[in-house]
């Protein structure tokens, strides 16, 4: 089971709760048992069938860029995170 | 991998190979293209802040003569509002578009609306004139906490607040508010001895380059577009233009030119969609230049900003809660560094219990664009004084806070994620133990200040390729432009694995049909993650040459050692070769050997850097001096000392510019009104001592030679450090940039 | 268009005439009529120096210059600084002490310091900062320029 930490401003979402725990073995797996957990998450994290170019995903602590495919360890720490933007992009990440 | 050791290469200074070329003036950038048949374009800005565009009536400018082609945003294929991925980040087309060129509205004094090709760029000016726009002028908004007001004239009246995938009800110029929380920061609180809150203001600042904006595009019948150019990334701008126009990336190509500086601001494209529009038009390669006004009016800046800290510490220095609340300008469009800020304003330190608020808000002005570790400038220069208060406060000296808090690896960031291993503390024991640190500071009005910055650095996509030549050499191909010596900084690393000197290496910056996709020369990835590329690319080389060697032996490749630039075999027969000689035997071994690398590397290690300042603060004129400078910096391993050094100081100074001078002034009517460089101050060398540039090395798990970027990191601390020795020597906390002289004095009480 | 003037005048020791508009800048006329594009355009006022050229022995802005003023004068630029097989001092100081990274603003500086040097050969750092004051960099911090110009007078003194 993995560990999802939720950002403050999904805690609606989860009835307040700042982490819940979910069965995946990939990321689009995770999703969607978070959005059968949680109705309204797949669409605050994914735009279709990508996660939003505004979110950034965390896999034990390291940026993942495999998007939805991305293998999901057993005991993994996932954090959905705000994408650090700037310059060229209107959302997601990009600097100098 | 990374642990320290000792290279033959990395590490040494040599010569630049692109050296020659650019102190002999022969180096070509954007402007000094030339072509046969070249049409010269100029651009139309709307003179209002905030209107709305009625009509544009071009048909006087299309009868003068001289005059080849007029382009109005009607000339742009239809696009659906849409996100588009750009590789190195994604955007709003139809954002972009109407930046390049103004639809519907005008959105900030100096946005294009309108351009013209003719046969000199004098008469392309003299057109200008002659085109016909009816604005209806709107109220302007300028400030950020202006426009984040209720009843704020709104620039996009479709626009509601993004709130981490929800969106606000009514419209508003607040494009986006995210929030980042840990732990309890009452209970922090509750548990401080001292708690101080500050509010800061920054204004809009400009990259400065001094190379302006530049573009000649030549459209061919065959639906094949070409563009000359300066630019950070030239796959960037291949991206771009093809969303703006519709064309398939494959039928653009981008020849990347030198560039005169960028540090964020040659990302965002803004006259090339037009000369390749003007080019359609003509069917003529068509030359674009911007003026030093364009620059200024016209391009990305990075954002004037309010941002609130509160902190809580406990006596004897332990930091037990804080807070941040950042609203940041975009300019015209959404997409300001909030999000930046947001994950430095702290992240040197360990903090249990915090909470950071960030709001991207829409004003009148450019759309802004990265510059040099955007958004945490603005940041740090609020953190890092909210924390020399408590520092004073409590009677700790501030490097002794700075070790006590330091954020070490695996400690809870405040976006969540565990923190990766930087050298924090190290830094601040290079700047302890620097006789800058305990020199005595004599006189009056003087005064001594230290701040850091944190950068996470990133890396992203990289593509290089290395062809062995007969002589014993390399040509290495990267897509990275080099805009500060990093065709020497990649070749080092290449040549490192192959045992051969830096300058047996010829590296070419390609153009994006002629290498692989490699994002922008930025987010301080360049020698990190192309030269990953290179490292990648050479060992790629290292093992098809072993194989070679191993035929000429006739033993097996696993027979064959290679070290110190030497192959030898293990077999008895006690062979030798070096790299030298055995590219002179390739023709007989199996012909060319062409190696590859690519590199996407996510483990880019953030870079860190402690700044000490001596300042003098006339109290008479308010006018402050930089009598000392030293900046630490962990560079984890630094690949060419003298250009770290470089980046070190020069980073040091654009902040002492923005803390200082620099600043876009605006009036009522919400038009900039010091749009040259004359008004606009940056520094020169009268204004600055030497900086001195300490390297500090904990090397970067993620790279093979331990490499961290360096960029961007120096431009963060120096306002506030600044802004803390003003304090030493006035008595008085600085809390608006740019500590201009005016500022100093009203807040001395002395105006 | 305005009508052309015709232009007699010596640039880098060479004899050289050419047609421009009384409206062009020197700048202009360097660039754009000669291909001499080592003088830079940065800002086309005066204020950054990345056009330096040394025009009569005397260190001018050529965006100031009218391309037509030139006619009967003696112009030194960039091009003409490095010997075939030989860098200037001043060059090799740049290099040697990576003075610079960008490069755009390196030929004016350069064109600066020889104008400087040639005048005051043992200049002290304060007057090496305050003459080239009027030369923009973005890059450097100025720190390795004003190292390179002191290495080149200790070279060439």
């Amino acid at each position: 089971m993995a560990t999802i930490a939720i950002p403050s401003l999904m805690q609606k979402l989860t009835d307040g709760a700042n982490q819940v725990v979910v069965e995946g073995k990939t990321l689009r797996e995770i999703v969607n048992n978070l959005e059968a957990a949680h109705p309204g998450f797949k669409d605050r994290l994914c735009d279709g069938d990508r996660i939003r170019p505004s979110i950034s995903v965390y896999i034990d602590g390291v940026m993942t860029r495999e998007g939805l495919h991305q293998p999901i360890g057993e005991e993994a720490n996932i954090h959905f995170v705000p994408a650090i933007s700037g310059g060229l992009a209107s959302h997601g990440q990009d600097f100098s | 991998m990374a642990e320290k050791k000792d290279y033959k290469v990395v590490g040494t200074r040599p010569i630049r190979h692109d050296g020659v070329d650019k102190v002999t003036g022969r180096a070509l950038y954007g402007a000094d293209f030339q072509t046969v048949g070249l049409l010269h374009g100029k651009v139309l800005r709307s003179p209002h802040a905030h209107a709305r565009i009625k009509s544009i009536d071009t048909s006087r400018a299309e009868a003068h003569p001289g005059v080849r082609a007029v382009v109005t945003a009607k000339d742009f294929p239809a696009v659906e509002d849409k996100i588009a991925d750009l590789g190195e980040g994604a955007a709003n087309v139809k954002d972009l578009q109407d930046n390049v060129l103004a639809g519907d509205k005008a959105l900030y004094k100096g946005h294009q609306v309108a351009a013209v090709a003719a046969i000199d760029p004098h008469t392309a000016e003299e057109a200008l004139e002659l085109i016909d726009v009816e604005y209806e002028v709107l109220p302007p908004v300028i400030k950020v906490l202006d426009a984040m007001k209720e009843d704020a004239p709104l620039l996009h009246e479709d626009m509601h607040t993004d709130e981490m995938g929800e969106k606000s009800e009514k419209p508003s110029n607040i494009a986006a508010h995210f929030q980042h929380k840990q732990g309890d920061p009452e209970k922090g609180y509750a548990e401080a001895d001292v708690v101080v809150e500050q509010e800061y203001t920054t204004e809009t600042v400009h990259q400065g380059y001094i190379e302006p904006h530049n573009a000649t595009a030549l459209y061919n019948p065959d639906g094949q577009l070409t563009i000359w150019c300066s630019t950070q990334g030239a796959f960037a701008v291949r991206g771009q233009v093809s969303e703006i126009l519709q064309i398939p990336v494959s039928k653009v190509k981008v020849v990347p030119m030198e560039i005169g500086g960028g540090f964020g601001g040659k990302i965002n494209v803004y006259i090339k969609p037009i000369a390749a529009m003007l080019s359609m038009k003509t069917g003529k390669p068509v030359k674009v230049l911007m003026s030093r006004a364009d620059v200024f009016e016209g391009t990305g800046p990075t954002p004037g900003s309010y941002v609130r800290v509160k902190m809580g510490a406990t006596n004897d220095g332990r930091i037990t809660a804080a807070e941040a609340y950042l609203a940041f300008e975009a300019g015209a469009y959404p997409g300001s560094p909030v999000g930046a800020a947001a994950f430095c304003v702290f992240s040197p330190y360990k903090v249990e219990n915090g909470t950071v608020d960030g709001y991207d808000v829409v004003v009148n002005k450019p759309k802004t664009a990265a510059y040099r570790a955007p958004g945490a400038t603005n940041a740090a220069f609020a953190a890092e004084t909210v924390i020399d208060e408590i520092c004073e406060k409590i009677g700790m000296d501030p490097l002794e806070f700075r070790i006590l808090n330091s954020a070490t690896e695996g400690d809870i960031r405040i976006d969540g994620p565990p923190a990766p291993r930087v050298g924090f503390i190290e830094t601040v024991e290079a700047a302890k133990d620097h006789p800058h640190y305990s020199a005595p500071l004599e006189g009056e009005n003087v005064g001594r200040g230290v701040a850091s910055g944190y950068w996470p650095n990133f890396g992203m996509k990289s593509s290089v390729s290395i062809n062995v030549t007969g002589d014993g050499t390399i040509s290495l191909v990267e897509g990275s432009t080099d805009i500060g010596g990093t065709r020497a900084s990649i070749a080092m690393q290449a040549a490192e694995v192959l045992g051969i000197p830096a300058e047996s290496v010829t590296p070419t910056v390609a153009d994006t049909d002629s290498v692989g996709y490699t994002d922008v020369t930025g987010g301080s990835r360049t020698a990190f993650a192309t030269g990953y590329a290179a490292y990648e690319a050479a060992q790629d080389v290292k093992q098809q040459m072993i194989e070679r060697a191993a035929k000429l032996w006739e033993v097996d490749p696993e027979e064959v050692q290679f070290a110190d630039g030497v192959f030898s075999s293990v077999n008895g027969k006690e062979q030798e070769i070096d790299f030298k000689g055995l590219a002179e035997r390739l023709d007989e071994t199996g012909g060319p050997v062409v190696g590859r690398g690519t590199a996407d590397p996510n483990q880019p290690g953030p870079s860190i850097g402690l700044h000490v300042v001596d300042v003098e603060v006339d109290p008479d004129t308010g006018k402050i001096d930089i009598l000392r400078y030293t900046a630490t910096q962990d560079a984890g391993k630094a690949v060419h000392p003298s250009y770290v050094e470089g980046q070190i100081q020069g980073g040091a100074v654009q902040g002492i510019g923005w803390a200082l001078n620099e600043e876009y002034i605006y009036n009522e009517k919400g038009e900039m009104t010091n749009a040259s460089f004359l008004d606009y101050r940056i520094p020169t060398c009268l204004d600055l001592p030497m900086i001195d540039a300490v390297i500090v090395e904990v090397p970067n798990p993620g790279h093979p030679f331990g490499v961290r970027g360096v960029g961007e990191t120096p431009i963060i601390a120096p306002p506030a450090a600044i802004a803390n020795a003003v304090y030493r020597a006035t008595g008085v906390r600085l809390k608006e940039l740019p500590m201009s002289p005016g500022r100093v004095l009203k807040a001395m009480g002395k105006i | 268009m305005p009508k052309k003037v015709h232009v007699q005048t010596t640039i880098n020791g060479e004899a050289v005439e050419y047609l421009c508009e009384p409206r062009q800048s020197l700048l202009e006329v360097l660039r754009d009529v000669l291909h001499l594009t080592g003088a830079k355009e940065g800002c086309n006022n005066g204020n950054c120096g990345a056009c330096s050229v040394i025009l009569d022995g005397r260190l001018v802005n050529s965006c100031l210059v009218l391309g037509a003023e030139l006619e009967g004068k003696s112009l030194e630029t960039i091009e003409g600084l490095a010997e075939p097989e030989q860098l200037h001092p001043i060059q090799d100081a740049f290099l040697e002490n990576a003075a610079l990274q960008c490069g755009i603003c390196t030929p004016g500086f350069i064109m600066a310091a020889k104008a400087l040097l040639d005048q005051n050969p043992n200049p002290t750092e304060h007057e090496i900062r305050y003459w080239l004051a009027g030369n923009l960099c973005r890059c450097t911090g100025y720190d390795k320029i004003v190292r390179a110009v002191q290495d080149a007078a200790q070279t060439t003194s």
